[in-house]
C-alpha cells in the first residue's frame, strides 16, 4: 500500500469529510472512499487527470490552487490533504493558512530540500539537484518554493499552526531511525499533520 | 417503445449515428396548471427516443433543449442530410451512448416544433392558433411536463438528466423539484439565474419582434403573415451572444464579401452576411410567439427566488450527483455563473464535479464534441445501474455523505406524503 494511503487510514477517521488539493487522477480519494467511506472533493488543474478522476466517480472540481480556497467555508472539512504541491504553489504560506482554516486538520507532504543527498548534490556538483523526489531541471521545474523541515516548522510557528505529527521518509516512502531523529538531514520527503492551535 | 431506435448495422452509411429516426407525439388529455396560475386544457408533446429502455427502466437519460432546440436531438429524418441538434454527443459509442442508454428528447410546451404552443389550435377559441393567448410557461412548468412524460414512459428514476444553457436550467430544476427521480444531473453552459445583461439582450430580441408591424399583437398567423424582420433581428442579436469575440474574429475577421468598401448599407462584411443568413434561416423555422415565451422563461428562471435569493437553500433538496461544465469563452453564461452553482452544491456537501473547458466557440461550445467535455460527460454518466429501492444512487454515491443519504430518505418520505395527499 502506498504511504499516503497508509497515513490516510491512520489519520483520517471513517466517515470524515476530506478535501484533496491536487488530487491528480484521484487514486488516494478512491482508496479513502473505499476503505473509510469518506465524503470527499478533489481539486485538480490537470485536464486529463480530471477526466480520469471524474470517470472514477469522484467529485472533482477544476481549480488552480493558486486561487486559494476561498470557496470553502471555515472548518468545513475534517481533513484537507495536499501531497507534493506545497512547493509548487505561488504562496505556500497562504495555502497552508487556508488549509487549516478550511479543515480541522491538514496533511501535507513535500520534498525536503535539506536532504543530505540534495545538499551534497549542490555542494559537490554545484548544480541544482535532480533526484527521484526532485525530478525536474531547474528551468522547467514546477517547484518554485522548495523548503526544508526546519523552514516549514518555522512557518508553522510564525503562523500559530500546531504540528500534530511529523514523519520523514525516503523516496521509497520508508522511514528509519536516522530519519526519525534527524529528519532535516535524512528525510527525503516531509509529511506533516497540522492544525490551528 | 423505441420507434427512434434503428440498428446501426442497417445504416452503414451513418455509422456511429442512431440512424433514421421517427418523432412521435404523446398526447395528454388532462388539464395542466401552470406556474402563472393559468391552465392548458390539454397538451401534446413531441418526442424522439434513441436506444432501448432496459427491463427495470434504469438506463433512461432525458435531454433538455435550449432556447431554439426541440425533440430532434440525434439521427436523421428520411431524405434530410442535417442531423439532430446534438447528434455529435448522442449515438452508439458517443458520449451519451445509445448502446447503453435509452435517450429521450422532447420539444417543450410553448415550442413550435409540434408540441402544444402558440401555433397550436386553441380549443377554447374555435381552434384558432393560440398566438398571444398561449400562457407564459416557466422552466418549472417544463420540468413538470417532463415528469408527466416520464410517468407515461414508465421511467420512475432517470439515470441522468442532461441539458445545456436553458436545458441546463431544466436539469437543475429537476434536481430540486423531483430529487428522487434522477441519479445524475449534467448542467452545461448554464447559470442559476440571468444577469441584468442577459435580460437586456433578451429584451432587445423581444422588442425587435414586438415592434415589427407584421406582429399584429401576436395574431399574425390569422393574418397569414409573420414578423419576419423582427425574428431576424432577434436571432441576430441572440447569435452575437452565442459566439465569442475570438470565434467571430477567426471566422470572419473584417473580411469583405466583395473585397472593397461599397460605401452603403448592403452586406459588406462577411460577419454581416453570416448574421443575416442565420437570422433569415431562423425566421423561416421559428415562431415569434415561441421566441417571446422562451426568452421570458429564461428571464424568470431563478430557483433561489423563493429562498431569499439563497441558492444553497434552493439546491438543498437535490440528492443526485452533479456535473457542471462551463466554457472559457462563454460570455453569455460565463464560467463564474456555473461556479455559483458549484459553490452552492459544495456548501451543501452535495456531490458535484466541475470542469471549465478551454474552447473557442463561446456559449455555443456546449453543442460541439470537444474531447475533454464529452469524455468527462461520458465518464460521469458511467454505466446504467439497477434501481434498488431506497438506494437510487450509483455505487459511487456511497462515497458521498451520510447527510445526503438522510436527505434521500427524507425526500422519499416527503414525496410519499405528497403522493398520499394527492391521491
Amino acid at each position: 500500500m502506498r504511504l499516503d494511503q497508509q497515513l490516510a487510514e491512520r489519520w483520517i477517521k471513517p466517515g470524515s469529510r476530506v478535501l484533496d488539493l491536487g488530487c491528480g487522477d484521484g487514486e488516494l480519494l478512491v482508496h479513502m472512499a473505499k476503505q473509510l467511506d469518506i465524503d470527499c472533493y478533489g481539486l485538480e488543474i490537470d485536464e486529463d487527470k480530471i477526466t480520469t478522476a471524474i470517470g472514477r466517480g469522484l467529485n472533482i472540481i477544476q481549480q488552480d490552487l493558486n486561487e486559494g480556497l476561498g470557496r470553502f467555508a471555515d472548518q468545513s472539512f475534517d481533513a484537507v490533504v495536499m501531497a507534493q504541491a506545497l512547493q509548487a504553489v505561488k504562496a505556500p504560506d497562504q495555502i497552508l493558512l487556508d488549509m487549516v482554516r478550511v479543515g480541522r486538520e491538514a496533511i501535507i507532504t513535500f520534498p525536503n530540500f535539506a536532504y543530505w543527498k540534495t545538499r551534497s548534490y549542490i555542494g559537490f556538483r554545484g548544480m541544482m539537484p535532480v533526484s527521484k523526489a526532485l525530478p525536474y531541471m531547474w528551468y522547467d521545474t514546477p517547484n518554485i518554493h522548495l523548503c526544508t523541515f526546519r523552514d516549514f516548522e518555522a512557518l508553522c510557528r510564525a503562523n500559530g499552526i500546531k504540528i500534530i505529527n511529523r514523519l520523514a521518509v525516503n523516496g521509497d516512502q520508508q522511514g528509519s531511525f536516522l530519519m526519525k531523529h534527524f529528519p532535516n538531514l535524512f528525510g527525503e520527503i516531509a509529511i506533516y499533520r497540522v492544525s490551528r492551535s | 417503445m423505441t420507434q427512434g431506435n434503428i440498428n446501426a448495422s442497417e445504416n452503414a452509411d451513418t455509422a456511429a449515428s442512431v440512424g433514421i429516426v421517427t418523432p412521435r407525439m404523446e398526447s395528454f388529455e388532462q388539464q395542466l396548471l401552470l406556474e402563472t396560475g393559468r391552465t392548458l386544457p390539454r397538451f401534446d408533446i413531441m418526442i424522439e427516443t434513441y436506444g432501448t429502455l432496459n427491463a427495470d427502466a434504469s438506463n433512461a437519460i432525458l435531454i433538455c433543449h435550449a432556447l431554439s432546440g426541440h425533440h430532434h436531438a440525434a439521427g436523421y429524418y428520411p431524405n434530410e442530410s442535417k442531423a439532430g441538434w446534438w447528434d455529435s454527443c448522442i449515438g452508439p459509442n458517443k458520449a451519451i451512448d445509445t448502446n447503453e442508454f435509452f435517450v429521450v428528447a422532447l420539444n417543450n410546451i410553448g415550442g413550435c416544433n409540434g408540441s402544444t404552443g402558440p401555433t397550436s389550435p386553441n380549443p377554447e377559441n374555435d381552434n384558432k392558433p393560440y398566438g398571444p393567448d398561449f400562457p407564459l410557461v416557466t422552466v418549472r412548468d417544463w420540468v413538470k411536463v417532463q415528469a408527466l412524460l416520464a410517468d407515461r414512459l414508465g421511467i420512475d428514476i432517470w439515470h441522468a438528466i442532461v441539458g445545456g444553457s436553458l436545458g441546463g436550467m431544466q436539469a437543475l430544476q429537476w434536481a430540486v423539484d423531483y430529487p428522487n427521480r434522477l441519479k445524475n444531473c449534467v448542467v452545461v453552459a448554464s447559470t442559476p439565474k440571468l444577469s441584468a445583461q442577459n435580460i437586456a439582450f433578451n429584451e432587445v430580441a423581444r422588442q425587435s419582434i414586438l415592434s415589427d408591424p407584421d406582429f399584429h399583437d401576436g395574431r399574425y398567423l390569422e393574418q397569414n403573415t409573420f414578423p419576419k424582420r423582427g425574428l431576424i433581428l432577434a436571432r441576430m442579436v441572440g447569435h452575437i451572444t452565442y459566439l465569442s469575440e475570438d470565434a467571430m474574429k477567426q471566422k470572419f475577421g473584417r473580411d469583405l464579401k466583395s473585397g472593397n468598401f461599397l460605401y452603403g448599407y448592403d452586406v459588406e462584411f462577411q460577419v454581416e452576411s453570416y448574421l443575416r443568413y442565420q437570422g433569415e434561416q431562423f425566421s423561416r423555422n421559428f415562431d415569434a410567439n415561441t421566441y417571446l415565451i422562451m426568452t421570458k422563461a429564461l428571464d424568470y428562471f431563478d430557483p433561489a427566488r423563493d429562498f431569499d435569493s439563497n441558492l444553497n437553500k434552493a439546491l438543498a433538496p437535490a440528492t443526485c450527483r452533479f456535473l457542471v461544465v462551463s466554457f472559457t469563452t462563454d460570455w453569455r453564461f460565463a464560467p463564474s455563473r456555473s461556479r455559483e452553482i458549484v459553490d452552492a452544491l459544495i456548501s451543501n456537501r452535495q456531490p458535484v464535479s466541475y470542469i471549465e473547458v478551454d474552447a473557442p466557440q463561446g456559449h455555443d461550445s456546449f453543442l460541439f464534441p470537444i474531447p475533454r467535455y464529452v469524455d468527462s460527460m461520458r465518464g460521469f454518466l458511467g454505466k446504467p445501474k439497477a434501481n434498488i429501492s431506497g438506494h437510487n444512487v450509483t455505487q459511487i454515491a456511497h462515497i458521498h455523505s451520510k447527510n445526503n443519504q438522510s436527505h434521500t430518505d427524507l425526500s422519499t418520505q416527503k414525496q410519499q406524503t405528497t403522493q398520499e395527499q394527492q391521491s
